[in-house]
């Protein structure tokens, strides 16, 4: 738990009794369920008993004083679908994850739970995953709503991101590695260093998606070396992430930038560099 | 000085009186469960209802949040006052049945037998432990919880909680509940007060079961485990 995470939120909604819910909701989004000590922590910096606390984390279903999984399951129970029979879809559901409304399946994958009225009563029965409207739903298409879920929401949609051509800035070697795609398309191939031993690590080239393959489970919150697989040299630089302070690998985008990617397992820190590589390519001639 | 009329008679009161304490100073019995006197009215119970206003625009209140008014017409047993009392008590059967108090309401109004699915609460959720415990003992170390059919009251997370001192004013002033206390399951357990009292078949040696005024008797529920 960051004590300081939970004093920023504070600080940006003291004031009133209102102010609560909000600042409930952050934490919430945050970490994704409500845990025990960040309750306590709100109590604490705000003056607000933990027991009005506890009674209004209890008393909205927004709020969960349980661990989350990774995907969030909605099935909708209102009137309208209840007639269209939402309640068999929602037993489908129950029956195909293995859980009960409410629960979380045991790979933390799928967090299923019933709602009461979407507003959209004319698509019924419709089932909410992760934000995306699945309307009209059969029997029969729960299983398919299922499989895409595990196997495609991290994809970038859209516009999300853009696939970028990475090669070593010492050796200039190509990195991509089209043995083994992420997201459809060749990855990044780096080498990490961990404890000792020496990883193999795939990073999706989409700027904006953080899909990663790693051989070697890594802690999340440790700071990793990455190397270049081809010549073997550090391509840590100077440069520290701005969301978590650790330092940040540096790569040479083909196209004519820098890429920074932050050496903490489980950051999002990445940084896309313009001016550095342009800096660079004018200081060079002067060098040699 | 406010004047109001109560089932025909005429009194005057102070500026901020409940048409309940008008009421009890005339000496109109009403019951309640949830009033206390001390504790902020809250009117959870519904017991006190009364009928105001004549003709078409009566309506039932309760009486121990509703402050008097100028020229008031209370009517505290009425037709209509008695039949919603009389349901309020057969709803607090349904869901409390072994309560003393709820017992002695129904039989004192006349409830043989109630019409509902039948439930073993301990709780009818009038929160008088909770404003004990927040307005008499400044503690706050139990609150409501949950929703609709899951309201509860207890301490956060259901851990004891660290600002409890175990005073046993949350069950000296229940109304509804000698089963309240849970010391049986110390974990659960709301205030744990009764812990303080010691049993008395432990100072004694012969002692005889009818004679025991402890139930259920910690020691008893001890012993057994």
């Amino acid at each position: 738990m960051d004590e300081q995470v939970i004093e920023k939120i504070v600080a940006e909604h003291h004031g009133s009794l209102g102010g609560i819910l909000t600042i409930l909701s952050e934490v919430q989004a945050k970490y994704g369920y409500l845990p025990e000590d960040s309750l306590r922590r709100v109590a604490a910096t705000t003056n607000v008993s933990l027991t009005d606390l506890y009674g209004v984390a209890t008393f909205y279903k927004a709020f969960s004083l349980k661990p989350r999984g990774k995907h969030l399951v909605s099935v909708c129970l209102g009137t309208a679908c209840h007639v269209r029979g939402a309640a068999r879809i929602a037993e489908e559901l129950c029956k195909q994850l293995g859980v009960q409304p409410g629960e979380t399946t045991a790979d933390k994958e799928f967090t299923l739970e019933t709602v009461n009225c979407l507003g959209g009563c004319a698509l019924g029965p419709i089932v909410v995953v992760d934000g995306r409207y699945y309307t009209n739903v059969r029997k029969s298409k729960v299983a398919e709503i299922l499989r895409k879920t595990r196997a495609g929401l991290d994809k970038p949609q859209g516009n999300h991101g853009f696939p970028l051509t990475i090669q070593c800035p010492h050796c200039q070697q190509n990195l991509m590695d089209p043995a083994k795609p992420i997201d459809g398309v060749p990855s990044i191939h780096l080498t990490l260093c961990w404890n000792g031993g020496r990883h193999s690590l795939h990073l999706s080239c989409f700027y904006g998606s953080f899909v990663s393959a790693c051989d070697e489970e890594i802690p999340v919150d440790s700071v990793v070396g990455i190397v270049c697989p081809k010549c073997g040299r550090d391509l840590t630089s100077e440069w520290t992430c701005l969301e978590c302070g650790a330092g940040m690998a540096r790569l040479l985008v083909q196209e004519g930038a820098a890429l920074m990617v932050c050496t903490r397992s489980g950051c999002k820190g990445r940084r896309l560099d313009l001016d550095t590589i342009l800096a660079e390519e004018t200081n060079r001639p002067n060098q040699e | 000085m406010i004047t109001l009329t109560i089932n025909g008679l005429e009194v005057s009161v102070e500026e901020g009186t409940t048409i309940l304490e008008a009421a009890q100073f005339l000496g109109f019995p009403i019951p309640t469960l949830c009033h206390m006197e001390g504790l902020t009215p809250y009117g959870a119970c519904r017991l006190c209802v009364v009928e105001i206003g004549e003709g078409p625009n009566a309506k039932l209140v309760s009486s121990c949040t509703y402050l008097a008014e100028q020229g008031l017409k209370v009517r505290t047993a009425s037709k209509r006052v008695m039949r919603a009392r009389m349901m309020i008590i057969e709803l607090l059967l349904a869901s409390c049945p072994q309560s003393k108090i709820i017992q002695d309401l129904a039989s004192k109004y006349d409830v043989r037998q109630q019409r509902f699915r039948q439930e073993y609460e301990d709780c009818i959720l009038c929160g008088r432990c909770v404003r004990m415990c927040e307005e008499q003992m400044m503690a706050k170390a139990i609150g409501f919880r949950g929703r609709g059919q899951n309201r509860s009251i207890g301490t956060p997370f259901d851990i004891p909680s660290d600002i409890c001192r175990q005073c046993g004013g949350c069950i000296y002033v229940c109304p509804a509940c000698t089963l309240r206390c849970t010391y049986t399951e110390p974990e659960k357990a709301i205030c744990g007060g009764c812990a303080n009292i010691s049993p008395p078949c432990i100072q004694k040696d012969h002692f005889d079961d009818l004679m025991c005024y402890m139930d259920p008797c910690v020691a008893c529920e001890i012993k057994k485990e």
